[in-house]
């Protein structure tokens, strides 16, 4: 397994998450189960940000799951900062979005940002003096008394983002959280998390559909295949630090020429030439 | 039309127009078809008796709805912490939901003359058991929906959170089923002032509305009878309105983000 050798100037800790021979059957009717991951590893680097790409049905959510530990895998071994899954999501160090914002109605947005905290039973002032800090880092800042239902799509994604984040996880899972934005609200989104994620330092593992997405965010690109799902190439993006991801990012020559590798790896064409790493 | 119909003053003002029609019409068939009182007394006539009864109306009104209204307190509390206890444990949940379904469609007030033999007719008792077991049903229904509607997403993230079973009731699963609660005993509420109400005719030395009709009735009094139909609707309105003003304030800010 290539634990990607160009780490570059990264501290030297241990892996975000360590994904060893995974492989996933969920039981179906009659016996015969569905096989969503088969004899998958993947490293992922203390701050570094690797997306999941690969049609539907490839295993590129069911990987996350397995990652939050809400399933457990078939077989192999999945390890966050060097535990168990499992043992990692007890210590909460990760932080989690949905492709739905997946609030709670009846909070507001400072409510709903708190709830993490209140679960781990923070006191009612830390409680909200972080999420005040979290609201306004995702540019909420006159709605923190606002209900969900009184927020657009794009701005209850925010929130979800900010409750994700208001423990300062190392640890970042994304499940195409801007799946049902829409192509403006997306990008603009893709742009904030690039500097969060610069300004936090947390690891991402981000599912999604969209290539120009992924090639925007990321370090590194996980390119998957369905039935049963696969790894299929590893590809490096390294597009410049996160400071750097700006919007002319995406009208850059090399932009262009990693989405088209990306583009390649997905369609199996043999053509895909570059610097792409096989992955087993 | 449309510009008209959004108009507020005219979404309040239409159904005013419209009932204050049909009371005219209604007043004239009687006047102009010569309607005897005992088939159908004109608004005017049951209006008169409505205001010179006024006080026994009332009376009678308060009695059934104190009935209804204790009723609907016992049932809607033994149906939320039933349907708790359903909730968190499925084998009652299936042991039960046979008798609970049987249950809904028994009309319920004919188990009023067992109860009177049971509690005595002239005791409030079996009235008020009538009203609770009526307003059970709905509240059950609904509650026992609401505490299994915890969203996917919701129990992923509680997982997620490492919450423990009671904080995730008490973060989710019960604010949750609130809203769905309230839609019951708002159903409830008219059951159960329905039931009391029907309850009376089946005996007893009541001074309740079911009785004061029944009595109008055999002393042919019918714009007095009609009166105390008025009386009943008022009633029934009121708990609804007052059920409904609760289940707003419930589903505030309650569509799914």
């Amino acid at each position: 397994m290539s634990a990607n050798a160009s780490a570059a100037p990264r501290p030297s800790t241990e892996p975000a998450v360590e994904i060893v021979g995974v492989g996933k059957v969920f039981p179906g009717r009659r016996g015969a189960g569905v096989t969503a991951l088969e004899d998958v590893s993947l490293q992922i680097e203390a701050g570094e940000f690797v997306s999941l790409i690969g049609p539907s049905g490839c295993g590129k959510s069911t990987m996350l799951r397995l990652i939050a530990d809400l399933d457990a895998p078939s077989s192999g071994t999945v390890n966050v900062f060097g535990k168990p899954a499992r043992q990692a999501r007890l210590d909460q160090d990760y932080g989690i979005a949905f492709q739905q914002a997946g609030l709670l109605p009846w909070r507001t947005v400072r409510e709903n940002i708190e709830l993490p905290l209140q679960l781990h039973g923070a006191g009612r002032a830390a409680r909200r003096a972080r999420a005040d800090e979290l609201i306004e880092l995702v540019g909420l800042g006159d709605f923190g008394d606002k209900h969900p239902d009184q927020l657009s799509g794009g701005m209850q994604q925010r929130v979800a983002i900010a409750r994700s984040l208001v423990e300062s996880p190392r640890l970042l899972l994304m499940d195409e959280p801007f799946g049902a934005l829409d192509e403006m609200t997306r990008e603009r989104m893709q742009t904030e998390l690039a500097r969060l994620r610069a300004e936090t330092g947390a690891a991402v593992v981000f599912v999604t559909h969209s290539i120009p997405e992924a090639v925007y965010l990321s370090d590194r690109v996980v390119v998957m295949s369905p039935r049963p799902g696969r790894i299929v190439r590893l590809l490096d993006m390294r597009l410049g630090s996160a400071q750097e991801r700006t919007d002319a990012l995406r009208e850059d020559e090399h932009f262009f020429e990693r989405v088209s590798a990306v583009r390649e790896a997905l369609h199996g064409d043999a053509v895909a030439s570059v610097q792409g790493k096989e992955a087993r | 039309m449309s510009a008209a119909a959004s108009r507020p003053w005219v979404r309040i003002l239409a159904p005013i127009v419209l009932g204050l029609l049909v009371l005219a019409l209604w007043q004239g068939a009687v006047v102009a078809l010569k309607i005897q009182p005992f088939v159908l007394p004109g608004p005017i006539a049951i209006g008169t008796q409505f205001g010179l009864r006024a006080p026994f109306v009332l009376n009678a009104a308060l009695i059934t709805a104190l009935n209804a209204l204790i009723g609907l307190v016992i049932g809607t509390v033994g149906a939320a912490i039933a349907a708790a206890v359903a909730a968190s444990l499925r084998v009652l949940d299936e042991l039960s939901a046979p008798i609970v379904t049987a249950a809904s469609v028994i009309p319920i007030v004919s188990l009023a003359p067992a109860l009177y033999t049971m509690f005595g007719a002239d005791a409030q008792t079996a009235r008020v058991l009538i009203a609770a077991l009526a307003a059970f049903v709905p509240v059950y229904f609904n509650t026992l929906r609401g505490l299994r509607m915890a969203a996917p997403i919701h129990r992923d993230l509680m997982r997620s959170y490492a919450a423990s079973s009671g904080q995730a009731l008490r973060a989710v699963t019960l604010p949750g089923a609130v809203p769905y609660f309230f839609t019951g005993v708002r159903i409830a509420s008219s059951l159960a002032v329905i039931s009391a109400l029907i309850a009376e005719d089946f005996g007893g030395p009541i001074k309740g509305l079911g009785t004061a009709i029944t009595t109008a009735v055999s002393s042919s009094n019918y714009p007095l009878a009609w009166a105390f139909v008025l009386g009943a609707i008022i009633t029934g309105l009121v708990f609804y309105g007052a059920t409904l003003v609760l289940e707003t304030a419930a589903t505030w800010h309650r569509v799914s983000a």
